[in-house]
């Protein structure tokens, strides 16, 4: 075991995992945080906590990710390198794993242009992938980046995030072996409509040996509305959407189009339970919390295992 | 070279108004160059500040020069006999060029007509682009000479990022994404090799003001 958290047990015990996304308030209100927690707890085994997502004032990661660790549901500590530099990144990493937070998320995060202050000053000191090295370092040498000793090193499970539909379709799985080399331990996805893209980027994960060496965990956000479905395909960068997709929630009945979401997105799963070298599924049901029961219910993913 | 962009008549009218004998300096340097604050752009903008100051019934005594560069010392010292028929100087250099001549006549205010935007290119005339940050720890070798600390908006140096989005970058349409850049670069010319492997943090070397000093003068100006 490199951090114990309960997502590493259950990756370790070959259990397929199921995780959850939630966004903290922007504001201080504790019972928002706990109101859509409570949701999810029992029916993932960890939830991202985000980090001023969409470049949006919200209260800290770390802060809600406390919050919901009281709740008994296990936190991932996402950190972007827009708002911190490296003193301010070592500093929060440490008060993290002090207070009891075992997964980090390492992200570059969006650009200020798209959030509420658009002429802030970018940080990005350093970047993602040098995060992830960075909290290597501090867990497996016991060093800061400096190079200093650290007395007590956290040590954390280390995730980043792949997007395997981004151009170059061919450089992006030398992109994913690059962070597998600077030492993340688990990788959560873009959120996945393309199938077929993402059955050949796996199969080429497991012909370069790197599902050996980190957890895959798909990225699944079903689609609540047409709108939103070509929204996704046209306004998201990096995100793709095939026409089928878009075709099919078209075909339903206009009160149907949710619940046609939820079925692809449960068809999904389904798939990633047998693909090789899938180790789990990442739900990003970012305002749909209470929608998250019942697809777990429909996907089959529960009980959640408990590994002690 | 160093590209600029005269300020508004406006907020340079404003930063003078309360001197009545000004001198205009301009640069035969850079400014010159990027059509700024060369001796063109000097009579221009003396011309549009007596407009402007007659208009509110204002009367100043402007004058002109020109000088061939405001970086440096030696240039400047054949002002020193017209600065003291002036209260203040107007510089139409880069920052660089102001401070120094704020240096050089330490009593006389001295007031920027520019805003000195970036080390850049000429695309066409009067047209120029950004292409260097004088971030001090070149990384172009590896790059495919297309600097990702100036041109990515993430300055990431292990991209491209997750937000490439046909071919351009995540935060606009109508920016060509520096990392698919470098990759098709790099790969056109075999080397993609060059970005395999994980590149270190960098070590910021333009956090403090910094001196250059070449090789064969280190020893005249360090012991
Ligand atoms: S899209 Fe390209 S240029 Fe824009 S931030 Fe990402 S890597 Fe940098």
């Amino acid at each position: 075991m490199k951090a114990g958290s309960n997502l590493e047990k259950i990756l370790r015990a070959g259990h397929f995992a199921f995780t959850g996304e939630l966004g903290p308030p922007r504001g201080t209100s504790v019972e928002h945080v706990k109101e859509k927690a409570q949701y999810l707890v029992g029916h993932v085994d960890m939830v991202n906590i985000t980090d001023n997502q969409t470049a949006m004032v919200r209260m800290s990661s770390w802060a809600a990710s406390l919050i919901v660790k009281e709740l008994g549901l296990e936190p991932n500590y996402q950190m972007v390198c827009r708002d911190r530099n490296r003193l301010a990144m070592q500093a929060d990493i440490l008060g993290a794993y002090a207070h009891g937070l075992r997964n980090i998320l390492c992200l570059t995060g969006d650009h200020q242009q798209f959030g509420d202050h658009p002429n802030a000053k970018g940080v990005f000191d350093i970047d993602s992938m040098q995060l992830v090295a960075m909290v290597k370092k501090m867990r497996d040498e016991g060093k800061f980046l400096s190079g200093e000793e650290i007395h007590d090193p956290p040590k954390f499970f280390i995730g980043a995030a792949a997007n395997p539909f981004a151009d170059p379709f061919e450089w992006r799985i030398h992109r994913l072996a690059k962070k597998v080399e600077a030492g993340c331990d688990f990788i959560q996805t873009q959120c996945v409509y393309n199938m077929k893209k993402m059955r050949e980027y796996i199969k080429m994960a497991n012909d370069m040996g790197l599902t050996e060496k980190t957890y895959i965990l798909a990225g699944i956000t079903p689609m609540k509305s047409i709108g939103m479905a070509k929204y996704m395909k046209s306004k998201v960068p990096g995100i793709e959407v095939p026409d089928e997709v878009i075709k099919r929630l078209e075909g339903v009945d206009k009160k149907k189009v949710a619940e046609e979401g939820i079925k692809i997105a449960c068809e999904q799963i389904e798939e990633f339970k047998e693909m090789k070298g899938v180790a789990g599924v990442h739900l990003m049901a970012i305002e749909w919390e209470h929608k998250v029961p019942e697809i777990a219910e429909l996907a089959k993913v529960l009980p959640r295992p408990v590994v002690e | 070279m160093v590209k600029s962009k005269r300020k508004p008549v406006e907020e340079i009218k404003n930063s003078i108004t309360d001197y009545s004998r000004i001198l205009t300096v301009g640069c035969g340097g850079c400014a010159s160059v990027c059509l700024a604050g060369g001796q063109r752009e000097v009579n221009e903008l003396n011309a549009e500040l007596n407009v402007a100051f007659r208009a509110d019934k204002q009367s100043k005594k402007l004058g002109s020069y020109t000088v061939e560069r405001q970086c440096n010392m030696q240039f400047l010292i054949e002002l020193d006999g017209k600065v003291k028929d002036y209260d203040c100087i107007v510089s139409m250099a880069c920052g660089a060029g102001v401070q120094l001549m704020a240096e050089r006549f330490p009593t006389v205010p001295v007031f920027p007509a520019v805003n000195t935007v970036s080390i850049g290119v000429d695309r066409e005339i009067g047209m120029y682009e950004e292409k260097c940050r004088a971030c001090g720890e070149c990384v172009l070798a590896y790059t495919g000479g297309i600097c990702p600390v100036t041109r990515c908006a993430k300055g990431v140096f292990n991209g491209p990022c997750g937000g490439t989005n046909r071919g351009k970058c995540e935060i606009s349409q109508d920016i060509p994404c520096a990392w698919l850049d470098i990759y098709e670069r790099l790969k056109s010319q075999n080397r993609l090799n060059d970005i395999m492997k994980l590149q270190e943090p960098m070590q910021w070397k333009n956090q403090v003001q910094r001196t250059t000093v070449q090789e064969p003068y280190e020893k005249r100006y360090y012991r």
